[in-house]
């Protein structure tokens, strides 16, 4: 041990990574085991016998309308706020590219939504989006010239734009940050010639730009995507998952199912079908994009 | 007509104009939020709403530390900082075995970033399941743990890119010099990849102290953390919002204060290191 090269090498190098996949295995893996194990057991609130009932809440999860929609809600959120934090960062990140005075200062500012816990970012928008004391509501009624009174968290037609427009506030930053530096590393050159060339903007802006940003503008997609397929903290926030189901996402489905009307068997299914999804997206996206070196 | 110049000092007044007003626009809801637990209840519950507070009033923090809630910010900071040191010291290792050996080639490194992408909500319930099992809910080690294994993937995806940072030759060298495996790791890698050691620690503890989901599953009453006392103001009657004001800029503001520090790491720790920035 003590000598020089005493550690066998290929010893060694198990030896490093055993304990991470030791903690990983033991809380990442075999709770779904264990999950897989309840989700063919029959196990609710009122009934605790461990007796295998089949496939039964498997069979249910293809009755169930409420979980369909939750996965709706999820995709439609996800199709709204994704593009709108690429299109905003985008033009943000073209904004703030050149040299600016103050510079530094601004992106220092810019970036604080980032580190906001979500929770905290959702209580911030309730606070916002109250209909009496809020300053939303108060800005609209300047803008309209009257007294204006939305209700953002409860109003069917208003819940999306409201869950819509704190998701963006606090994501828009994050593709800001990646797409600036995807531009601060195009190439100059390449730039300069069609500037020569005469290319029209949105001419360089298609044919080169888009192209040099494009693999860091897939990774951002794909980790804000997965990132807003489990969106909860936010939601939970400003309206809990309504009024009525109208805003459950699946991971604020699946809470309610598990910890409020404790469906514990079936929940386990519902958490495993997210789980395989979840999967499919990741293996899918994975191929796609440059992430591993 | 303009000329060039003038041209171009229109241009950058017009952007900074613009700056200005997108910095303004996604500052506003933080301030928003903080200036709320500076004023008095009579002005938070102002029609209409007032834009500041007609003078600072800390009444707000002074009831929170008193009837004790302000100790849910206390652990946080445990449950964050001995998550993050166990994942630092775990990840670390584990990262270095990755980088230097290839251990477990692409596959194992592409299992470790994928776990990373597993729903919280989907482990969090068979983990609360065992947990119950095993009278782990509502204590540190239950939440540490888990916490742990949460950002262990992000610790060792993030370090191994850092030191396949580190010239090989370097420990070459140091080992022809007699030191051995274990004393390289300590004495060459580690100083030598202190800058992105220092963002990733940030980083994960940044992680542990925002989350949510788990210490609302896995908490109850005595370890519960800032972000679920945080939701006991919710709904109800609105006279909460001068505590979760307070509450959330308890929260932040040591974020703010520490992430301020790492800018020039932000774009490689947000991006999982894809983006050098």
């Amino acid at each position: 041990m003590h000598a020089h090269g005493g550690f066998r090498e290929s010893n060694f190098k198990y030896l490093l990574v055993g304990p991470a996949i030791f903690v990983l295995l033991l809380v990442g893996v075999f709770p779904l085991i264990y999950l897989l194990l309840v989700s063919f057991q029959g196990i609710t609130m009122t009934e605790t016998s461990t007796d295998f009932v089949g496939a039964e809440n498997y069979r249910q999860l293809f009755d169930d309308p409420r979980l369909w929609q939750a996965l709706l809600h999820t995709v439609v959120l996800t199709a709204i706020a994704l593009p709108l934090e690429l299109v905003l960062g985008l033009a943000m990140a073209q904004l703030f590219l050149d040299r600016l005075p103050g510079r530094a200062i601004f992106i220092a500012l810019l970036v604080l939504p980032v580190v906001v816990s979500p929770i905290v970012s959702g209580a911030t928008w309730s606070l916002m989006f109250n209909h009496r004391f809020g300053p939303l509501n108060q800005i609209i009624g300047w803008i309209m010239g009257k007294e204006t009174i939305l209700l953002w968290t409860i109003n069917p037609n208003l819940v999306y734009p409201a869950i819509v427009a704190a998701e963006v506030w606090q994501w828009t930053p994050f593709m800001f940050l990646l797409l600036l530096a995807a531009l601060g590393n195009v190439d100059r050159s390449q730039l300069e010639a069609a500037a020569i060339d005469g290319a029209s903007w949105w001419r360089t802006f298609f044919r080169i730009v888009l192209p040099a940003i494009a693999p860091v503008m897939s990774i951002a997609i794909l980790i804000r995507g997965l990132d807003l397929f489990r969106l909860f903290d936010i939601v939970w926030a400003l309206t809990q998952g309504g009024p009525g189901t109208l805003t459950e996402t699946i991971s604020i489905f699946t809470y309610i199912k598990g910890f409020r009307q404790f469906e514990t068997s079936y929940t386990a299914a519902v958490a495993l079908l997210v789980v395989i999804l979840l999967s499919a997206l990741v293996m899918l996206l994975l191929r796609r994009v440059e992430l591993a070196r | 007509m303009m000329s060039v110049p003038q041209r171009r000092a229109l241009r950058l007044a017009l952007r900074l104009a613009m700056a200005v007003a997108v910095t303004l626009i996604f500052m506003f809801p933080i301030y928003w939020l903080f200036m709320i637990s500076f004023k008095t209840p009579a002005e938070i519950y102002a029609f209409p709403p007032k834009w500041y507070p007609g003078q600072i009033n800390f009444d707000a923090y002074a009831v929170l530390f008193k009837d004790g809630d302000a100790a849910t910010v206390g652990n946080s900071l445990i449950v964050a900082f001995f998550s993050t040191a166990l994942a630092m010291f775990l990840g670390f290792i584990c990262a270095y075995s990755l980088a230097r050996f290839s251990t477990g080639g692409q596959h194992l490194a592409n299992w470790i970033v994928s776990q990373r992408m597993i729903p919280p909500i989907a482990v969090v319930f068979p983990i609360f399941l065992l947990y119950v099992f095993f009278g782990l809910v509502d204590t540190y080690i239950g939440v540490i743990l888990l916490y742990t294994a949460f950002n262990l993937p992000y610790v060792i995806w993030m370090m191994r890119g850092y030191i396949l940072d580190v010239p090989r030759a370097l420990e070459e060298s140091a080992l022809v010099d007699g030191c051995n495996r274990w004393q390289v790791i300590w004495k060459v890698v580690l100083p030598m990849c202190r800058a992105g050691l220092a963002a990733t620690t940030i980083f994960t503890f940044v992680f542990a102290w925002n989350d949510f989901i788990f210490a609302l599953v896995l908490t109850r009453t005595e370890v519960a953390t800032y972000t679920v006392q945080l939701t006991h103001y919710f709904g109800g009657q609105s006279n909460f919002w001068a505590k979760i004001s307070a509450m959330s800029v308890l929260g932040t503001l040591p974020i703010f204060v520490v992430t301020a520090f790492m800018q020039r790491y932000f774009v490689r720790g947000l991006s999982l290191g894809a983006v050098k920035g």
